[in-house]
């Protein structure tokens, strides 16, 4: 199971899935942005159908149609509510996905797998793309970590000290984009969102500070990872089922935990 | 004046049956996803509209694999993750989101299985596809009636409820006040829309399922003070551009030298959003001599959603 050669690249790449999704997805709940974090993902998955029809990388299309996702968001929240929002520029990306797809001639199994991954298959040569857009990220949300907390938490204070909601909105979904084009070719474009979801929700759950909560979310989105490509390797199971059944189980741990310290007297966190 | 009118409609048009199928089905579904959606718009579960779609076609998946009725997979499935979400806390904004997301992420797994488990026990061919687009012509003309059942439910439903939930959309608070089981009419509401939109990802598949849900209504909710108007407005928006996209589409083939028919939901989508930016631009005009028609439910809303 680690000496395989393709293996190597599987443990190395979703290594690096899971740390970028633990910390973007931290602040995906944080900011309670579910909708784009699963929008941006899901709409992308057009931008790889757009490559195979023009014969150009698929890494490519996905990073142009993800980024386009988060403009659109962007732009379109200005003037409406930000889940109407999401939801018009989802179907419009989906509606160009379908337009491509209908001109190209894609195998069942190749949008199988930009949907629900295929981290068996991890070609060496992805696992350099994969680490540099993952350190892109990690390094924007350290620069910008102060003013996005505090954009999260308390927008009112954020705004007050001259952070401009609006671009730090731009920002964060800039960065949930990077995190998609990366991401997809390797978990897919709909096992990415429940990476950023269940994890950090879990983590938040325990505890509410922002460090250790971050922490906490990478490692339980490490094992969540690991266990779901162990599970591939020896059952042939789909990685896509076992990182959202093992998501959504954190996310009922977690819940758990925080229901029975409550009892306990000790005072609820969820609260921030 | 003939030549242009067969420039807009393509010969065979009027009496393609499949044609027929599709602009019956798509102008009901687009009706009920019309009325449903005003009220998921204004309260602003559009996420959990999308999500329930994907929920729905998971249970499509699941009943493709057991060998059970398309129905019962994609209604049933859909009304356990309505039910499901509203108990791990639809009502707080923020704890709504993540209920949405858990339920969403689960059955996007479920998904991934029952694909898996499909597509190496047989060699059924566009499943994949099916689940994520759907297609309007695909829908049997035997589904109709159980459609047009579900949509009279789901109708009914709403049209019970519809004055103490909207009361219970825009102030919570006085609704309780006033002896309305705010949560007993939320719940009901969702089970509205599980059934809608299970039945709008079966029939025309889960882009327009949430296209049609989410475009008309906000699109209605614009331009129209009452809630009553934009209900209608949003049904004519809808059924409009559910037609028009079915004639696009269909002339598309004959477009170029190609001779490849582009998708349906493209056409609807595109119409759909297209109509959403130009009731932006007439809401801006308005905005600026009088009040915006929408402002003050959505701050109502707003001010609800933040106190919760």
């Amino acid at each position: 199971m680690f000496a395989v050669g393709f293996m190597m690249n599987a443990w190395i790449t979703a290594t690096i899935v899971a740390v970028v999704g633990g910390v973007v997805g931290f602040f995906v709940v944080l900011r309670g942005a579910a909708f784009p974090a699963h929008a941006i993902p899901k709409g992308a998955f057009a931008g790889a159908a757009g490559a195979a029809l023009l014969g150009i990388s698929t890494l490519i299309g996905l990073a142009v149609f993800a980024l386009l996702g988060a403009f659109g968001i962007a732009s379109l929240s200005r003037r409406s509510r930000t889940d109407v929002a999401t939801a018009l520029t989802l179907v419009m990306m989906l509606a160009l996905g379908a337009a491509f797809l209908s001109r190209t001639i894609e195998y069942e199994s190749a949008i199988y797998s930009l949907l629900f991954g295929e981290v068996l298959g991890v070609s060496t040569n992805q696992v350099l793309p994969t680490a540099l857009f993952g350190a892109v990220c990690i390094a924007a949300i350290t620069v910008a970590y102060r003013p996005l907390l505090l954009s999260s938490v308390v927008p009112e204070v954020a705004e007050a000290k001259g952070v401009r909601a609006r671009w730090i909105e731009l920002l964060f979904l800039i960065i949930v984009a990077l995190a998609t084009a990366m991401t997809v070719p390797v978990v897919g474009a709909l096992l990415i969102f429940s990476l950023m979801i269940g994890p950090p929700a879990a983590a938040r759950s325990v505890t509410s500070r922002p460090l250790l909560a971050m922490v906490l979310s990478v490692a339980i989105a490490l094992v969540t990872v690991w266990a779901a490509i162990a599970a591939a390797y020896l059952y042939n199971w789909p990685v896509g089922f076992c990182v959202g059944a093992l998501s959504a189980l954190s996310y009922g741990i977690g819940r758990g935990w925080a229901t029975w310290r409550h009892r306990r007297g000790v005072p609820a966190l969820e609260a921030a | 004046m003939h030549a242009i009118y067969n420039a807009i409609f393509e010969p065979g048009f009027f009496s393609s049956s499949q044609v027929h199928v599709a602009a019956t089905i798509g102008g009901l579904v687009a009706l009920v996803s019309a009325v449903t959606g005003v009220f998921t718009v204004m309260r602003g579960q559009s996420f959990g509209g999308h999500a329930l779609g994907d929920v729905s076609a998971a249970g499509g998946a699941g009943a493709l694999l057991v060998g059970l009725s398309p129905v019962i997979g994609f209604v049933g499935l859909g009304i356990v993750g309505a039910g499901v979400m509203d108990m791990i806390g639809v009502r707080r904004l923020r704890g709504r989101d993540l209920a949405t997301g858990i339920v969403l992420g689960t059955a996007i797994g479920l998904s991934a299985l029952f694909l898996h488990l499909t597509t190496t026990r047989s060699a059924t061919t566009g499943a994949v596809q099916q689940v994520l687009f759907g297609s309007i012509y695909a829908t049997p003309p035997g589904t109709i009636p159980i459609v047009v059942a579900l949509s009279v439910v789901a109708l009914g439903a709403l049209a019970v409820v519809s004055r103490p939930l909207l009361l219970a959309t825009v102030s919570p608070d006085i609704a309780a006040a006033r002896g309305v089981a705010v949560r007993m009419v939320g719940l009901l509401y969702m089970l509205a829309l599980a059934i809608s939109v299970g039945l709008s990802s079966l029939a025309i598949g889960a882009i327009l399922s949430t296209a049609l849900l989410i475009g008309p209504p906000a699109a209605a909710l614009r331009v129209a003070k009452r809630t009553s108007r934009a209900i209608g407005l949003a049904c004519l928006f809808g059924v409009a551009a559910t037609w028009i996209g079915i004639l696009l589409a269909y002339d598309s083939y004959y477009w170029g030298t190609a001779h490849q028919a582009l998708p349906v939901s493209f056409f609807v989508v595109a119409i759909v959003f297209v109509g959403y930016l130009a009731t932006g631009l007439t809401g801006a005009r308005t905005a600026g001599r009088t009040a915006a028609p929408t402002a003050a439910p959505a701050a109502a809303i707003g001010r609800d959603e933040m106190a919760a």
